[in-house]
């Protein structure tokens, strides 16, 4: 039987890793993410969580410690932030290139300067092209829920990759909701032991991390796209299994009220619920618009993507990063890129709001809808506009 | 030399963790370094390694010259990513699902990896307290790279980005002292090494990995591509590093300092700068200044050597 806990969403982050039976814990405090290694560090200093919990001295090493304890086939667990994420970037593509199934949360968070410790998705679109598998939450529960899932598909023998779980540092991390946690033995049949395919052991010496020469290195790489792609079917029957096992169901593109929707607004993560209650105004007042949230960034779900806005003749973007002096925000580009060669699609337009913690209130998001929608019918000189920032 | 190889012969395996057949330059003082340190760490051992030439030289894919485990993954982070293999295996070993016995984890990196770009993982995998042995094949340079510059280039030494020029000597420094700095982390074991002296060399492997706790290893490693010296004057030239004090054989053993090769007279250390064209162009003033500054830090250790045996 589940319980339920009012409880703040970083600590359900660890909670959900000492229900994994995470075995190495190596992380880094950084602001919003430091509740989860606190929180861990606590829970493997009262012996609730068996596991080994590794202070390192930074992000880089925080991300490198993983990469030992996972390439001897220990389950391990870490977390970060903004610039952590961004001090551990270059590790970030040795964990999915030499296919160690870590698992990390990502309080998302603005990156410096100036110093912002509150949230946007500057830190996750700068680790979009890692290679790892990237789904993003919008709430305590779903933060718990994938976060379990998270180590199912990165350990499922047909995987064996990274995955990050994406939440919003502060308007999410920092929220303290109630949350059903599953109980132990639900969660260890769900994810049973784990034993990686080839570690580090003396009993059957291995080489890791080869160098690769050019006659080799693009064969490397088409093979961890090859699997980085072929991930996504293990992680749609991850969902469907949590979802038959728990009862909440997770999709890679969530649509709200979007099925033959007109005009369509695109969200990830927290944000995406007050994007709701927008949604529910407008269409209180008659107007024909929905939502859809992209869960699954990475590997992009271009198929359920491209059917969730075929109807469409408008889709409004929203994205809380700027690819500076580029086509708008990455999503709205990577959207507009998904849609660009279909015969049937919606005119497209982008918005950057939310950076470094700005808040978005419900009249925004019915702004951001009503203008895109006024945007595709006359045009703009801009290639995006940024939406609430004083001139 | 007839007694060594009867020695050798009884007292060393055979066995060879590291296979012939690599890639690394003739004379290669490094890949000797490193072959006698597997000799000494055996096969119940997982090697970490910088990148660097070890890495290139051994692990070109699709082959590999390792017979041990053996990962690499990136320059600077070395120390950490052995952090991580040791609380892995620490961990699977309590919960009985890994090794029954204890693995050496040794990690391995040049002295760019060490001094330069690791030290900051290196510092903390030390402070941390870890059971593993860090060894640095220090050849005084980036040498995979082509010779430039590392905080362990010895003063004087003329490389590709502190080169020696009509207004330049090449390196302006003098070698930073990273056994100092091991030292000072106050761990169970800290030592000095060259494969010029093999029996030396692979005692001190033996027993840092033996030893609970972190260890680290100082290796001097001859490069002969880097150094501009004959490729057969590898196992002369690490001699002469020990013999004229430049680089000095010892042992820190819970903070007590101790000189495995203790010679009765120094040799001047222009016996050893004048056979290397990275020194070629000093003149005696500063081969003069070389040889105060050695003389002074070589006393220094010998007082350390002396107040330990006091404290013993």
């Amino acid at each position: 039987m589940a319980k339920k806990v009012a409880i703040e969403v970083t600590e359900a982050v660890g909670e959900a890793v000492t229900l994994a039976r995470a075995d190495v814990v190596a992380a880094y405090p950084i602001t919003p993410q430091s509740h989860i290694a606190e929180h861990l560090a606590e829970l493997v200093a009262d012996g609730e969580l068996d596991a080994t919990y590794v202070p390192v001295e930074s992000e880089h090493s925080a991300m490198s410690a993983c990469l030992g304890s996972s390439a001897v086939g220990a389950r391990t667990f870490t977390a970060t932030s903004g610039q952590g994420l961004e001090l551990m970037h270059e590790v970030v593509y040795v964990a999915s290139s030499m296919r160690l199934p870590i698992v990390m949360a990502v309080c998302n968070r603005a990156l410096s300067s100036p110093l912002s410790v509150w949230g946007d998705h500057s830190d996750v679109m700068s680790v979009r092209d890692t290679g790892w598998i990237q789904i993003f939450v919008e709430n305590g529960q779903e933060t718990v829920d994938n976060t379990l899932c998270a180590f199912r598909i990165a350990e499922d023998p047909r995987v064996v990759l990274p995955v990050m779980i994406h939440l919003d540092g502060f308007h999410l991390s920092h929220m303290i909701e109630p949350i059903f946690f599953p109980e132990q033995n639900e969660v260890d049949k769900f994810i049973p032991p784990y034993k990686y395919p080839l570690p580090l052991t003396p009993e059957k010496p291995v080489s890791m991390g080869c160098f690769g020469a050019p006659f080799i290195y693009p064969e490397t790489k088409k093979a961890q796209e090859v699997n980085l792609e072929a991930s996504k079917k293990v992680i749609l029957e991850v969902w469907k299994e949590f979802g038959e096992k728990f009862g909440r169901n997770y999709s890679p593109v969530e649509k709200y009220h979007s099925d033959g929707a007109k005009t369509l607004l695109l969200t990830m993560g927290s944000y995406s619920e007050t994007a709701m209650a927008a949604m529910d105004e407008m269409r209180s007042e008659g107007k024909d618009v929905g939502l859809i949230r992209i869960r699954l960034w990475r590997p992009f779900p271009f198929a359920e993507f491209r059917e969730a806005v075929k109807d469409a003749e408008v889709l409004v973007v929203l994205d809380r990063a700027i690819s500076y002096g580029g086509p708008g925000g990455p999503v709205c580009s990577e959207v507009r890129a998904a849609l660009y060669d279909q015969d049937k699609k919606p005119k497209i337009v982008g918005f950057v709001a939310g950076l470094g913690g700005r808040h978005i209130t419900v009249d925004g998001f019915k702004y951001m809808v009503n203008r895109g929608k006024e945007i595709s019918q006359k045009g703009s000189e801009n290639e995006f506009e940024i939406y609430g920032v004083r001139e | 030399m007839e007694n060594y190889i009867k020695i050798g012969k009884q007292t060393i395996t055979k066995d060879e963790p590291l296979a012939p057949g690599h890639r690394a330059c003739i004379g290669c003082g490094e890949s000797l370094a490193v072959r006698l340190t597997c000799k000494a760490i055996g096969r119940n051992s997982i090697v970490i390694c910088a990148t660097g030439c070890i890495e290139v030289f051994s692990s070109p894919l699709p082959y590999t010259a390792w017979r041990i485990p053996w990962i690499h993954t990136l320059f600077e982070n070395t120390a950490a990513v052995a952090s991580g293999v040791e609380s892995g295996l620490k961990v699977m070993t309590r919960k009985g699902k890994g090794p029954a016995e204890k693995v050496n984890v040794v990690a391995i990196g040049g002295d760019g990896g060490t001094v330069d770009i690791g030290m900051q993982a290196l510092s903390g995998a030390l402070e941390r307290g870890h059971d593993f042995t860090y060894i640095c094949f220090d050849n005084e340079a980036y040498m995979n790279t082509g010779i430039q510059r590392s905080s362990a280039t010895p003063y004087g030494a003329s490389t590709t980005t502190q080169p020696a020029g009509k207004v330049s000597i090449g390196q302006v420094t003098w070698k930073k002292n990273l056994p100092a700095i091991a030292v000072a982390h106050d761990i169970p074991y800290v030592a000095t090494a060259c494969p010029s002296y093999p029996f030396d060399l692979m005692a001190k492997v033996s027993k840092a990995v033996a030893t609970p706790g972190p260890a680290y290893i100082h290796v001097l490693s001859v490069c002969p591509t880097g150094w501009r010296c004959p490729t057969d004057s590898t196992i002369k030239m690490g001699r002469l590093a020990v013999q004229t004090g430049i680089f000095p054989l010892y042992e820190v053993e819970d903070g007590q300092y101790k000189l495995s090769v203790s010679p009765a007279q120094l040799k001047p250390v222009t016996e050893y700068l004048k056979l290397q064209g990275r020194f070629r162009h000093l003149t005696e003033d500063s081969i003069n200044k070389i040889q105060e500054r050695v003389t002074k830090e070589y006393n220094k250790l010998k007082e350390k050597c002396a107040a330990s045996t006091g404290n013993n």
